[in-house]
């Protein structure tokens, strides 16, 4: 019963980071039909706010390893 | 009788795994050496069978999940397909002095699991293990799969401990120590593995590329004073202009010029390092992805901070200027869990992302071995291969992104925090 725990909270971390995600993608997408002379700056800051809230859904995983 | 009949499912079955899938891409991770352990119906001697000391070897069960650990964990022989180039081992046994040998003494199979001890010291899936009560020194033979990976529970949690059957007795092995004070599993032993590992000899190889890369490159740019860029300053040109523009002037402020070299030299490394793991002719090192190297990384960085602190930014992380007394309390406290907090975090962001990957490049390809029910189901085999190609070739070029962008986001986190420990006050 141990194990599943585990997965289940490794599953939640990955349903937060994928709603971060797409909310940091929506804005973007929003941002980009306001303003498409834009694109290359809004592109690499979407890139580097989707790495970083990957970074902590990522770190809970690892965390999640820790306990069994 | 038995170690030929072994040699030779394992011969036959490496040439009919690469007579059908030619574009198994992680033919350098040797998954086909794995084909060996599925041929079922054929009767591999010791499925499941006990030896001596009552420890069953068990090989009928493929686990994904143990492959996978096993293909992101470091070893003691570098592996590249069926070649297999042994590395220097270098062990210090606290109260007994250095052991210093090659890890080619172990004479191991494909699989990492050494057939002979020597010094005490076995090779178990790539990794040497040490076995204090060893009744001899010398090299002996110990036979295949002698040592058995148990699943226990220590201090309540399950861990697999490795026994070795030798000579009807069983004794235990004990992993290198580790420093995480057990919490991934490790701890100190009876031995220090301080040997030359595959991630050590990558690490040297990717930086004696990268020197020598940039070498050619400032000799180009001094003999072309003047000219337009030529060749690889083509290529590495806009990347460092990148960094420098994006990365290093707005974050950094007047003192660009004097953290440049430690931010490129950071970029340059984890890319380098987490590109080379990436190739699967290279027997798919995952150095980035080891907690050792990251967490060096994270304190090289930490040191850097909090070394070029001003005067501001310890005052703003002991008593912050601008809140009320009772706000500071609280404050002050997570501030300094701040300080040692960011930098862990980049060592946890680098290491789960590339190991992340690996993991899930490994488990597409077993993908096959599971759907061809341990070579059973002809038609689950031949079915699943191109999906799992598919499904490989669409990670690895995610991988690729992820590469570039893990490098990238340490290098801007690093940025931004010397910049904030360097900033002059501005209120």
């Amino acid at each position: 019963m141990g194990g599943s725990i585990v997965a289940i909270g490794m599953g939640l971390s990955v349903i937060g980071a994928a709603i971060g995600i797409g909310l940091v993608g929506s804005k973007a997408m929003e941002a980009i039909a306001r303003q498409p002379e834009a694109v290359g700056d809004i592109r690499s800051n979407m890139i580097l706010m989707a790495a970083l809230v990957e970074g902590a859904a990522l770190i809970a995983i690892v965390m999640c390893f820790l306990v069994a | 009788m038995y170690a030929q009949n072994h040699d030779h499912d394992h011969d036959h079955d490496h040439d009919h795994q690469h007579a059908g899938s030619s574009h198994d891409d992680h033919s350098g991770h040797d998954h086909s050496d794995h084909a060996e352990e599925f041929h079922a119906p054929d009767g591999h001697d010791d499925a499941g069978h006990a030896n001596a000391c009552g420890l069953v070897h068990d090989k009928g069960e493929f686990d994904p999940g143990e492959l996978a650990f096993h293909h992101v964990s470091d070893q003691n022989v570098y592996n590249i397909g069926p070649l297999q180039i042994p590395l220097p081992c270098f062990m210090w046994v606290p109260k007994e002095g250095f052991d210093i040998f090659s890890s080619g003494k172990f004479n191991a199979d494909s699989h990492g699991n050494g057939t002979k001890a020597y010094k005490k010291y076995v090779l178990h899936e790539g990794l040497v293990q040490r076995i204090p009560d060893f009744p001899t020194d010398d090299l002996v033979d110990i036979g295949h799969h002698a040592v058995v990976g148990v699943k226990e529970m220590v201090n309540d949690k399950e861990r697999t401990v490795s026994y070795l059957c030798y000579d009807g007795k069983k004794y235990k092995c004990d992993d290198r120590s580790t420093l995480d004070f057990g919490l991934f599993g490790g701890g100190i032993t009876s031995f220090h593995d301080l040997s030359i590992t595959k991630n050590v000899l990558s690490m040297g190889i990717v930086v004696f590329l990268l020197s020598l890369l940039f070498l050619k490159l400032a000799k180009a740019y001094r003999n072309r004073e003047g000219m337009a860029p030529n060749g690889m300053q083509g290529l590495i040109e806009p990347v460092f202009v990148f960094i420098q523009d994006e990365v290093a002037k707005p974050f950094l402020g007047a003192k660009w010029q004097k953290f440049l070299p430690f931010l490129l030299a950071i970029f340059f490394f984890i890319l380098g390092l987490n590109l080379w793991g990436q190739v699967p002719f290279l027997g798919g090192s995952n150095v980035t992805g080891s907690l050792s190297v990251t967490f060096v990384l994270a304190i090289i960085a930490f040191f850097v901070i909090n070394l070029n602190g001003n005067k501001d930014y310890w005052k703003h992380v002991f008593w912050m200027p601008g809140v009320p007394a009772w706000v500071k309390t609280i404050l002050t406290p997570v501030e300094i869990l701040g300080v040692f907090i960011k930098p862990m975090t980049l060592m946890l962001r680098l290491f789960a992302n590339i190991t992340a990957g690996h993991m899930v490049l490994v488990v597409f390809v077993s993908l096959i071995f599971v759907f061809s029910k341990n070579g059973l189901s002809s038609i689950g085999g031949y079915g699943t291969v191109i999906p799992s190609a598919l499904l490989s070739v669409f990670m690895m070029a995610i991988e690729l992104l992820v590469a570039f962008i893990q490098a990238f986001v340490f290098t801007i986190l690093t940025a931004s925090y010397i910049g904030a420990a360097t900033e002059e006050h501005h209120h």
